[in-house]
């Protein structure tokens, strides 16, 4: 049937056949020997100019951080997303803040959160020390960030003075004079520093949780922070209050409080014994 | 030679004759210490004011010896080291040598700052007293206005004590009062800087204050209480309704020794309280707040108690600016109306009130006998609607505090405080004025069916009643009930409390039950013979 269509079309066709029915062997040839060049230079290509890591899909962790990996996607992926990318609506990413964020954050008890609200409630913490160290040193190796220096005792050498008027420029505004805290707009808060470690106020100054400022190393240097903590931890807390009761240290309204529900009561029920005496 | 006796009993009585001889005051003294007057644990309201009046000039005194009142900026080495080389000025660094290296020094600064929150506790309490039972009605309306005035002087008395320590909260305090003094239209800027000399803080307004708070203060606080006493002499003292007293006597005890005696054990008393809370309770913790740097300001940096309403007034009212195009254009700021209307009216409003009850009334009487609240309803509910916005301002002003301690939003309260203070007074008027009739009718209809005995007792057809004690004897009435009027007095409303009106004669913690023989003070003769008395009974009718 070939032979019959090639007899009655002219040279041309036949022309333009004859290689078409020689070239099939050759055609395949030529093709597998393209496709080989054409994965190689691509594979040359991609050993010479890609860059290692971030194209891989599972970085290299140290062994601390994979263990803080297998606690965030336990305890923190359902907010903080995968890879601590963030969930629009509940968490926000974690690239980036580093691990003197999840410090404070973990290690007060703050994270997990126990609901979604205006601002996160200090808690017993949920995590062991370890454990918060673990998921530290993850989102510290995911994205990088600020770091709180070692150690537990973090006012070392601290300037009480000079922490104090540190203290009462920076922070007085919102935690209050002696520390117990104070209110911010729409249900937001300045929580109280009493129970709060030096690694966590540091962590705090560093990180700026929740409503706080950054208080960077160019804001206040290490060693202004040491004054700070120094401050916090041997003025505000060992204060041995020389004029008795100190009534919360809220203020003049607890003040006010004390005189009608102390004095006031105290002299009416003088009077009524007074006035029925006789 | 012959020894003259001594007679030591003899010896009082020689040396006041020879008083006597010298200056003849027996007789002015005769009628003083004679002076009787009413007894009531009310009465007594006013006088913690005036006691701790007088603590406060004594712990006043004493800081005086220690406080130097200048702005010289110095560096301190006092013993609080949580300071040691701050600078700070002389004012401040010398209150924390009051506090700390003064010996007592810190209990006199506390009782003083204590004996000023309760003076003006105390002048507000007695001021209630005072409204809610009518004390201020003619002939006395002189008398309530002197005392409105002393609580204003008294809050400018707290206010300039407040600023002197110039720490951290004082001076936040004296930045707003310069920014009220500053929203005054027109005259704000020459006023602030008269008085601050020049641009705040300037360096001479704690000098100024300080003799304002030690001399100018003080001395008007003294004059205005003089003539306050005095008119109460003048007038004498109103009494409670009440068997034997009527609107032209006074009926009580001497002045002489009994009053006198126990006027001086309530001093000790209130001088006693203000001390164990100087003791006991730490009041503003100057050296928390650290000296005064116009970039400090704390959080809870509130005023004391009587100035809170003010502070409260402003967090609640809205951001509304008044611009006038005049000129370069001028504003009114928002600041103006809560702190400077606000008061005026109220000072207005306050002082003139006996004149205007008295003329919507068309009273010209003079009253000498006080009014049970409930018999004046509509005064009193007045009096629970001004209370009620009183303390929707006052919460107001420490909202804040009470936002983050009970963990409420600080939005919420302020927009609570804004409703609350345009429907909680409309409110509490209206409760007051129920409860006040609902008191009325329980009286007359104990006067009309006698007390209950809580004796039930069951009839022949099977009903039960209950057994009601009556008041009077019954005079003819075919139900078996006498006729009584109410006048003002107390009812008897339990079985025990029959026959014991007289409050001299009940005491406090154990009452005596037995119906005494005349409704006053067991030292005294009875003021009015009572023979018709037969039964216990005490809504007696004057007609």
């Amino acid at each position: 049937m070939t032979s019959d269509n090639d007899r009655r079309r002219g040279l041309l066709a036949r022309l333009r056949e004859r290689p078409a029915v020689r070239s099939r062997g050759r055609r395949r040839l030529g093709a597998a020997v393209r496709l080989i060049a054409a994965l190689m230079l691509a594979g040359g290509a991609y050993t010479v100019f890609a860059p290692g890591a971030q194209a891989q899909d599972n970085p290299q962790l140290t062994g601390a951080a994979a263990e803080g990996k297998a606690l965030f996607d336990v305890s923190c992926v359902t907010c903080h997303g995968r890879n601590a990318q963030g969930v629009e609506g509940r968490g926000p990413s974690l690239i980036g803040v580093g691990a003197a964020s999840v410090e404070f954050q973990v290690s007060s008890g703050r994270m997990p959160l126990a609901r979604q609200e205006a601002q996160a409630h200090r808690k017993p913490p949920l995590f062991t020390d370890e454990q918060t160290r673990q998921l530290a040193q993850y989102i510290q190796e995911l994205g990088g960030g600020p770091v709180v220096p070692e150690g537990d005792d973090l006012r070392e050498d601290g300037n009480i003075a000079a922490g104090g008027e540190l203290f009462r420029i920076n922070c007085s505004q919102c935690h209050a004079f002696g520390g117990g805290g104070g209110a911010l707009s729409s249900g937001k808060f300045a929580p109280s520093l009493h129970p709060a470690t030096d690694r966590q106020i540091y962590a705090a100054m560093l990180s700026g949780p929740q409503n706080m400022p950054v208080f960077g190393d160019n804001q206040l240097r290490p060693e202004q922070k040491a004054d700070i903590i120094a401050y916090i931890q041997e003025t505000l807390k060992h204060d041995q209050d020389p004029g008795g009761f100190n009534l919360g240290r809220y203020g003049p309204s607890t003040e006010g409080l004390a005189i009608f529900l102390v004095g006031i009561v105290a002299l009416v029920f003088a009077s009524l014994w007074i006035a029925g005496k006789s | 030679m012959k020894r003259r006796k001594f007679d030591l009993a003899a010896t009082p009585g020689k040396a006041a004759v020879g008083v006597d001889d010298r200056f003849a005051v027996a007789t002015p003294l005769r009628k003083l210490l004679n002076k009787v007057f009413p007894d009531h644990w009310s009465f007594l309201l006013g006088e913690i004011a005036l006691f701790s009046f007088i603590v406060l000039l004594l712990t006043g005194v004493f800081l005086t010896f220690f406080f130097e009142p200048a702005m010289t900026e110095v560096v301190y080495d006092g013993s609080y080291a949580p300071l040691q080389g701050t600078p700070m000025s002389a004012a401040y660094a010398s209150s924390l040598d009051i506090s700390f290296d003064v010996r007592g020094g810190l209990v006199m600064r506390q009782m003083h700052h204590w004996a000023a929150l309760l003076f003006m506790a105390a002048i507000v309490v007695h001021m209630l007293r005072v409204f809610f039972t009518g004390a201020f009605r003619k002939p006395r309306e002189t008398n309530w206005i002197i005392g409105s005035l002393l609580f204003w002087v008294g809050f400018l008395a707290g206010f300039t004590g407040y600023s002197l320590p110039d720490d951290g909260l004082s001076g936040t305090g004296l930045r707003i009062a310069s920014a009220i003094m500053l929203s005054i239209p027109v005259i704000g800027s020459w006023v602030t800087s008269s008085v601050f000399g020049g641009e705040f803080p300037g360096t001479i307004i704690i000098s100024r204050f300080f003799i304002a708070h030690v001399l100018l203060i003080p001395g008007l606080l003294v004059a205005l209480i003089s003539v306050h006493l005095g008119l109460v002499f003048k007038q004498k003292h109103t009494q409670w309704p009440g068997p034997g007293r009527t609107n032209n006597n006074v009926v009580g005890e001497r002045m002489f020794p009994r009053y006198a005696l126990k006027q001086g054990g309530f001093f000790m008393v209130v001088f006693g309280v203000i001390a164990l809370m100087g003791g006991l309770f730490q009041i503003n913790p100057i050296w928390l707040f650290g000296p005064y740097e116009a970039w400090v300001v704390s959080a809870a940096s509130q005023p004391d108690w009587y100035v809170m309403f003010l502070d409260g007034s402003t967090r609640l009212m809205p951001a509304w600016e008044i611009p006038i195009p005049i000129g370069d254009g001028y504003v009114i700021p928002p600041l103006f109306w809560p702190t400077v209307v606000l008061p005026g009216i109220l000072v207005g409003l306050s002082t003139m009130y006996p004149f205007l009850e008295a003329r919507h009334l068309k009273d010209r009487k003079s009253h000498n006998l006080l009014e049970r609240p409930r018999d004046a309803p509509a005064r009193t509910a007045l009096g629970a609607m001004a209370v009620s916005f009183y303390i929707v301002l006052t919460l107001s002003g420490a909202n804040d505090v009470i936002a983050d301690k009970f963990q409420i939003s600080l939005n919420a309260m302020t927009w609570a405080g804004r409703i609350g203070l345009l429907v909680v007074p409309p409110l509490a008027y209206y409760v007051t004025y129920r409860l006040c009739l609902g008191l009325q009718q329980h009286d007359r209809e104990v006067l009309a069916h006698g007390v209950e005995t809580g004796i039930i007792r069951r009839l022949p057809d099977g009903r039960f009643v209950e057994v009601h004690q009556p008041l009077s004897a019954s005079n003819g009435h075919a139900d078996g009930h006498g006729q009584l009027d109410y006048v003002g007095w107390v009812v008897p409303k339990k079985m025990n409390r029959l026959g014991a009106l007289g409050p001299a004669i009940r005491g406090f913690f154990y009452p005596i039950e037995k119906p005494v023989e005349a409704p006053v003070s067991p030292g005294h003769p009875p003021v009015e013979a009572r023979p018709e008395r037969e039964e216990i009974g005490s809504g007696e009718s004057r007609r």
